[in-house]
């Protein structure tokens, strides 16, 4: 089926999300959308989908003009979508969430789940997918759930199949497996709209490219261009994509970890046995997908945790069991995953956000007084140390884009006298400018001799940073390897593989 | 260090770690003592009496002579038991299993009737007819607010939609001599006051538990004002209605015990079995039920694969208040047969209760509601056969058990995740 966007124009408020955008989508072919992080890519594809109403353009389906008023009338036309955060109901199981929106039923509407199992297990058979429709979906991994997704999306015999960020998820291992689906699906003569800001995925799959910037069609690429050039085009002028740093000068152990537990609420071990060194002067990454345990280590770090056993220590004084405050005093510096949740206030000012974890000592607070004065000129001198974009140091930090707001994290957290640093996902959903300006900050951190903990996700941004490389799984640690190591082991043990020669 | 065999892997599911909860033996601790000291210390002599049938029935059952005192220190024995070996359950991190907790229930509950009773009998058949009549407006209450909640609109208007529904049932059942048309009418009430709470949680987003509180205040104002000057007015015309009378089911009310409680009773009762079952059915094995559910846990979810979400609210919201309301015609036409200012007395907050109790499930609602229902009416037979028990003790015990039932037996409770969030598109 052929796909056609005509003219979209999306505003939110004053806001521009997508301005006058064509795009053609021949069948059967692997289209990607690139873009950076709000560029608008995601806005585009609810358009299409029928989430979002465009103030201007249309939709056509083998030249059709169509009329989407809700996603049920896009599935009807044959579009479906894997979303970037799955629409899955985790406490349905995978039949219940395959069939729903569109159920067989019995008498006095008896729900035919059969049905509906016979389907999940007639399209795991065609991909080669192992999936138990009877499993709770809120149970499953979340490779495997977004399995789940795209047999919601074929069972209604999606004929063009958009998959929003699919792979931020995903293990390396998982992301080829995904490359190898999607171009299944294209010989079967799927249209597939693509969309990543991650360069190597594109050109690995893509038949064409469309680059979107600030909402805009800013050109169109063939698969076969150059990293550099597809990166140029997307931010709009070139860009470092490597970190220049020196040799790290590695000092004595700083952060010693040895045999730390962090045990939820439902009593399962989200850390597990996990035993680490950090050196004055070194970074290193903790690898692996989310949500293998490396939020629950950051925060036991931090003494954010209630149940943690074992021993860590800060240059040779015991962190273990002190309040979060004094664990701060002694020179922990932290920047959370979640900068709006956990980071900032978002309805205070950048200066009020900047003296947030200082509110209790001078100079900011003498006397129980709030030292405006002095905070107002830390504050621009902060402003303009870390080039935070904004109006004044008195707006609101909510107001801020993503970017300008990890950097006001991480100008509060880099401006006291560190002993350690941990940054959990420093550049997660920022732009390229941003993430060049924290990472040489970062890089900048070590050489000063502080013993640096990065938490990431993304592979790219591990091999970037860091001089030795943790890999988290399920808890543990697979294995610590050097800064070196090949992308395909460090997917390995993404997946709890230990590749041989590597020390556990 | 390319060449990469995979020797070893890691389990894929988490390790769980050993918790100890010491919440259960405490519990059981804390009643043990109280029974030690009630039962045992305070003891009292002569027999208690259960009588398990009437005369009037085909089966006569003999009644239980329990020797109070005798009795009573031997159930306390059994408590203690209970409560060393929930003590060494925990002590070796094992789960206290749920028999057992309603072992200890039923042993306490024994004992206290046992001692309450001294010298005198108690109407076991009574004591049980009585809870399943006095549940069923907290029955209907509960399923109206599973609904509600299970589809993601907090509803604290039960109180509000009960007793909307009992005024309206009371009015129209007098006026035209029909209580069915007071069944009918007890709906409609409820459904009216729902779709007040719709509109404005959903329409214009107001805090869904402040419009259930300025609901619950309004209807009980409303109502009185209605009270005092129309059926007060003219008491034989507007405020007499029709009492349904009990229908006995052949056969089956012959059952020893469990007949004269099952099915002995009114047609409002026969319709809450039907309801609590179709209810149940209808939320977890139909398309109604996927939908509904879907909507109250992950509502951009079911907007994806295109259910309409707030059409979805809507309606249901509506059907809880029908189901509400008619739990509201049993005040007036199963029990009382008249309209009384605020008559429902905070039923419809004991029903929001059983509905977490019940953990938004309609069966545990009902057992939950059944379990405040048996409360209520334990007061009324003990104060009825005249026992030495002071009347606000009794009034109190029954809360306090089920206060530390909850927190005994009910763990991590997770609501629908969205209820309560209104749900607005970009």
């Amino acid at each position: 089926m052929k796909l056609e966007l005509r003219g979209i124009t999306k505003r939110f408020g004053s806001l521009v999300a997508n301005d006058d955008i064509d795009l053609t989508i021949e069948p059967g072919e692997i289209h990607c959308l690139l873009g950076e992080n709000g560029a608008g890519k995601s806005t585009l594809m609810n358009v299409l989908y029928g989430l979002y109403q465009a103030e201007e353009g249309e939709v056509l389906l083998d030249d059709v003009v169509q009329r989407f008023a809700g996603p049920g009338d896009a599935m009807r036309a044959g579009i479906g979508m894997v979303h970037q955060h799955f629409m899955l109901i985790p406490v349905f199981s995978v039949a219940e969430n395959v069939m729903l929106g569109h159920e067989e039923t019995g008498f006095g509407g008896r729900l035919n789940l059969d049905a509906a199992r016979a389907k999940v297990r007639e399209i795991s058979a065609r991909f080669g997918f192992h999936v138990d429709p009877d499993a709770l979906v809120g149970d499953l991994p979340v490779g495997v759930q977004q399995r789940v997704e795209i047999i919601k999306a074929l069972s209604r015999d999606a004929k063009v199949l958009v998959f929003d960020e699919p792979t931020a998820v995903l293990t390396p291992q998982e992301t080829d497996e995904l490359m190898t689906i999607m171009r299944q699906l294209k010989s079967e003569g799927t249209s597939i709209v693509f969309i990543t800001h991650k360069l190597r995925e594109v050109r690995e799959v893509a038949d064409r490219i469309t680059v979107i910037r600030l909402g805009k069609v800013v050109g169109e690429a063939s698969p076969t261009a150059s990293n550099s050039e597809l990166a140029a085009l997307m931010v709009g002028r070139s860009v470092e994509l490597t970190v220049q740093k020196e040799p790290a000068q590695p000092g004595p152990a700083g952060l010693i970890v040895r045999n730390l537990d962090v045990i939820d609420h439902l009593g399962l071990k989200v850390v597990n046995n996990v035993s680490f060194d950090v050196r004055a002067g070194e970074i290193l990454a903790i690898a692996g997908v989310q949500g293998n345990g490396q939020t629950e280590l950051t925060e036991a770090i931090l003494g954010l945790q209630p149940r943690v056993t074992g021993e860590i220590s800060l240059n040779g004084t015991s962190l273990t069991g002190l309040s979060v405050r004094k664990i701060l005093n002694a020179g922990v510096g932290f920047v959370p995953e979640d900068r709006t949740e956990d980071g900032l206030v978002g309805q205070f000012t950048i200066a009020e956000n900047l003296m947030l974890d200082r509110s209790d000592r001078p100079p900011f607070v003498k006397n129980g007084n709030l030292q405006l004065g002095f905070l107002a000129e830390f504050a621009q001198e902060k402003k303009d140390e870390f080039d935070i974009r904004c109006e004044s140091i008195y707006s609101r930090a909510g107001q801020l884009s993503g970017g300008n707001q990890q950097k006001v994290v991480l100008a509060r957290e880099l401006s006291r006298d560190l002993k350690l640093f941990v940054a959990s996902q420093p550049t997660r959903g920022i732009d390229v400018g941003s993430i060049e300006f924290v990472h040489k900050r970062m890089v900048a951190t070590r050489d000063a001799g502080i013993p640096v903990v990065v938490v990431s996700t993304e592979l790219d941004e591990v091999v970037a940073l860091a001089d030795r490389i943790a890999v988290m799984y399920r808890g543990s640690i697979v294995g610590i390897v050097p800064g070196n190591t090949p992308r395909d082991v460090l997917g390995l043990m993404m997946a709890g593989e230990v590749p041989s020669g590597v020390a556990a | 260090m390319t060449t990469t065999t995979a020797p070893e892997s890691i389990s894929a599911s988490l390790e769980s770690a050993t918790i100890k909860s010491w919440k259960a033996p405490i519990a059981y601790a804390i009643f043990t003592l109280i029974a030690i000291l009630l039962f045992v210390v305070n003891g009292r002599d002569g027999v208690s009496r259960f009588r398990l049938s009437n005369e009037a029935d085909v089966i006569q059952l003999a009644p239980i002579d329990n020797p109070t005192r005798l009795t009573c220190i031997l159930l306390v024995v059994l408590l203690i038991a209970i409560t060393v070996y929930a003590t060494w359950l925990s002590s070796r991190a094992k789960r206290v299993p749920l028999w057992l907790t309603i072992l200890f229930a039923v042993a306490f509950m024994w004992a206290f009737l046992t001692w309450a009773a001294a010298g005198e009998t108690i109407p076991i058949t009574g004591l049980l007819l009585g809870t399943v009549a006095l549940s069923a407006p907290l029955i209907f209450g509960s399923l109206g607010g599973v609904i509600s909640e299970r589809v993601g609109v907090v509803n604290v208007a039960i109180e509000g939609q009960l007793l909307a529904g009992a005024f309206l049932s009371a009015f129209v059942a007098s006026v035209t001599g029909n209580p069915w048309a007071g069944l009918v009418a007890a709906m409609v009430a409820g459904v009216l006051v729902s779709f007040m709470l719709a509109v404005f949680s959903i329409r214009y987003i107001v805090d869904q538990v402040i419009v259930g509180v300025v609901l619950n205040v309004l209807v009980a104002g409303l109502t009185s004002f209605l009270y005092s000057t129309v059926l007060t007015s003219n008491t034989p015309l507007f405020n007499s209605p029709p009492r349904f009378p009990r229908i006995s089911i052949p056969i089956l009310s012959e059952i020893p015990i469990l007949g004269p409680v099952l099915f002995r009773q009114t047609v409002i009762i026969y319709i809450m079995y039907i309801a609590v079952f179709v209810v149940w059915w209808g939320l977890f094995r139909t398309k109604w039920g996927l939908r509904l559910r879907a909507v109250g846990e992950h509502p951009q979810a079911a907007d994806t694969v295109g259910i309409r979400v707030n059409p979805t609210r809507f309606w249901n919201v509506a059907i809880a208040g029908a189901i509400a309301g008619f739990g509201g015609a049993y005040f007036t036409l199963g029990s009382v047969g008249g309209f009384t200012k605020e008559m429902t007395a905070g039923a419809g907050f004991i029903a929001l209760a059983a509905v977490i109790f019940g953990r938004w499930d309609p069966i545990r609602a009902t057992l939950a509601a059944l379990l405040f229902g048996f409360a209520t009416n334990l007061q009324n037979v003990l104060g009825a056969i005249g026992s030495g028990v002071p009347s606000e003790f009794l009034l109190m015990l029954p809360y306090v058990v089920t206060i530390f039932a909850v927190a005994g037996l009910v763990g991590y409770v997770r609501g629908p995740a969205a209820s309560g969030k209104p749900y607005i598109k970009a």
